[in-house]
């Protein structure tokens, strides 16, 4: 085994314990926080695929802003127990089919891949790179991002509307 | 086989090189708490610390080591491990931003070219913008975690303002990266080194970039989250011994490298001004050039550490919406300015 | 290991290798703090009493639970320290390459702004960054 590999093995085992804490954690907090080490496991996947620049910028938006707006809201909400409220069984039914369905699709849209095709171009791949990323963004994707500016846009408008009723 | 030898060396080195910048970093955090009460003192007509060795030289050593002699504090109505998790990872944050700064040029030792920067990563600055962006968490959930309603009310604070300053941060940097062409910390100082320094062609940007700087480091004007006068003792009240110490820590760690990270961004790094290191390199020798280039670099970053202390015994504090109005109705459309001028002016002369 | 280690030497910078300094300040600078809290929490004296452990009013006894709700203008900065934050990160991959991308991807980038910065007079104009209330 290659160190690379070690360290991929032991990167997904961190994310995905992490991630089950974030769902078995009756504290919100707590939860949030393992989200929070979530996102720095899935970063380090990217730095061992040479996405360089995805990794940091998951590590600016969603550790850095995101993960703040969710300790925020969850911080300043009135929650003086430290247990979340149970839910009744039919809301937790419902849940379960929705995930359930969520998990079909996932299973289904993943079974026709053909993995052995693909080869991951760890360590020495450079379309992760800051300078590509750029270029393909401008280029090629500059629709998409003008489009984005405008989805930003509206989400703004929606948060203020929302949060300031006057 | 040859090449794992290497390769150990590299580790070994990289290590030795990691527990010198933390070490420098904590002595010299040390060392602005004394030279801040130096200051102080000088500003107000006193004496300031003379008790401890000549001029009061050891007097951080003192409080430094009551801090491990204190009796750790817990309050009943905490979260108990939030409360010990926010101090550490307020000290984390802080002293992970070192690890893209250049502190000089190579050292050829051995046969080895040591360089002396802890990492050479291709996204350096996004490097240092994702840990101060981390570095909300230490106030919050420190503020959070004593359920006291005057933490809770710093750490609200502090975090709504550290997260406001960092947007304009952000944008200054873009108009400093248009002109680098490069996110790499090493190659921003190699072109300043053949060049003008960065300072010359940004001073608006340097100027939001510097008050940023004291905003997120909550260094007065800016020091809401610390306001006596209003919230007893800020975000860190119900902290006592060691994590207290992380604390107050934390913010002179943050104030030394962010004046390192102005010094590197805007002032040249470890150029030594008004020479020219090739040539004085080939008399005196390249190793000894690169200390000397190190020592530029911490009289630099000294001159600006003299700066904060000074703003803070200057000014006053500003009021919160002040500081609101600030952050976002000033700073961010000036930076944004300052980026489109900097395209604009880049782009007609490239042509 | 040779090939991850011996990447750095070759091209500085551009490939994952270059972390690896990084993971080693993390494994740092995490265990000394975690030895500096162990050490103390030994060292300093344990003396504790009901009076000691409440938390610290000023001197008042302190009345209820510290963590109520809070005003919502700190949730909309938030939000909006959100979607600028966004919006500010996809001009850095510009910044690299805009001497390349010369004046077309100075027109796409000015659209892109213009649009920020209708968002931003919006905010301001309907007050949503207004504190004196």
């Amino acid at each position: 085994m290659t160190i690379i590999q070690i360290l991929f093995w032991l990167l997904s085992a961190l994310v995905l314990l992490s991630a089950i804490m974030v769902v078995i954690n009756r504290h919100p907090v707590y939860s949030v926080i393992w989200l929070i080490i979530t996102f720095f496991g899935i970063s380090g996947h990217y730095i061992l695929l040479n996405a360089q620049f995805l990794a940091v910028v998951n590590i600016i938006v969603y550790a850095g802003a995101i993960m703040v707006l969710f300790l925020f809201v969850i911080m300043l909400m009135n929650l003086n127990k430290d247990m979340e409220p149970q839910k009744s069984k039919w809301l937790k039914l419902v849940g379960a089919i929705a995930c359930g369905c969520l998990l079909l699709v996932l299973i289904a849209a993943l079974k026709d891949i053909d993995i052995n095709n693909q080869i991951a171009e760890t360590n020495t791949g450079n379309i992760g790179l800051i300078e590509n990323l750029g270029t393909v963004l401008f280029t090629k994707y500059v629709i998409p991002f003008e489009i984005s500016s405008i989805l930003f846009l509206s989400a703004m408008i929606g948060a203020v509307v929302i949060g300031k009723k006057d | 086989m040859d090449l794992m030898v290497i390769d150990i060396w590299l580790i070994i080195e990289k290590l030795a090189l990691v527990a010198i910048v933390v070490s420098i970093s904590l002595l010299i955090a040390m060392y602005s708490t004394y030279a801040e009460r130096k200051v102080a003192a000088y500003l107000q007509d006193r004496r300031g610390p003379n008790r401890a060795g000549p001029f009061g030289i050891l007097q951080p050593l003192a409080d430094g080591g009551k801090l491990f002699f204190k009796e750790e504090i817990i309050p009943l109505t905490s979260s108990k491990f939030l409360f010990v998790l926010g101090p550490a990872l307020a000290m984390i944050t802080a002293l992970m931003t070192s690890a893209v700064i250049p502190w000089g040029g190579t050292l050829n030792w051995f046969e080895r070219n040591i360089s002396l920067q802890i990492a050479d990563i291709n996204i350096g600055v996004l490097y240092i913008f994702g840990v101060i962006s981390l570095s909300v968490y230490g106030i919050m959930i420190g503020g959070w975690a004593s359920n006291n309603k005057f933490s809770l009310l710093a750490g609200i604070r502090g975090a709504s303002q550290m997260i406001s300053y960092e947007l304009a941060m952000g944008l200054t940097l873009i108009a400093l990266l248009m002109l680098t062409g490069s996110l790499k910390m090493s190659v921003i100082v190699e072109q300043q080194i053949n060049g003008p320094w960065n300072i010359v062609y940004q001073p608006l940007g340097f100027l939001v970039f510097f008050i940023c700087a004291l905003a997120e480091t909550n260094r007065t004007p800016f020091d809401l989250p610390e306001a006596e006068n209003e919230l007893n003792f800020g975000y860190h009240q119900e902290y006592s011994s060691m994590k207290l110490g992380f604390y107050l820590f934390a913010e002179y760690i943050a104030m030394f490298i962010s004046s390192a990270i102005m010094a590197t961004l805007y002032f040249g790094g470890y150029d030594i001004p008004f020479v020219n290191e090739s040539s004085l390199s080939a008399s005196i020798g390249h190793n000894l050039v690169t200390i000397l280039g190190g020592f530029a670099l911490l009289l630099k970053v000294s001159f600006f550490l003299f700066v904060f202390i000074w703003i803070r015994w200057t000014i006053p504090r500003f009021r919160y919406d002040q500081l609101m109005n600030l952050g976002w109705k000033k700073l961010i459309p000036l930076a944004l300015f300052n980026m489109v001028i900097t395209a604009v002016v880049i782009l007609l002369l490239d042509k | 290991m040779i090939d991850l280690l011996q990447a750095t030497v070759n091209s500085p910078g551009t490939t994952s290798a270059s972390y690896l300094p990084i993971g080693l300040q993390v494994l740092f600078v995490v265990g000394l703090v975690g030895f500096l809290l162990i050490i103390t929490h030994f060292l300093g004296p344990k003396r504790q009493t009901a009076e000691k452990l409440e938390t610290f009013a000023g001197g008042i006894a302190s009345h209820g639970d510290a963590r109520q709700p809070m005003a919502i203008n700190y949730f909309l900065v938030a939000i909006l320290f959100v979607l600028f934050d966004v919006e500010i990160i996809f001009f850095y991959p510009y910044a690299i390459n805009f001497r390349a991308l010369g004046w077309d991807g100075f027109w796409a980038v000015m659209m892109f702004v213009s649009f920020f910065l209708c968002g931003f007079i919006y905010i301001i104009k309907k007050g949503a960054l207004i504190w004196e209330d």
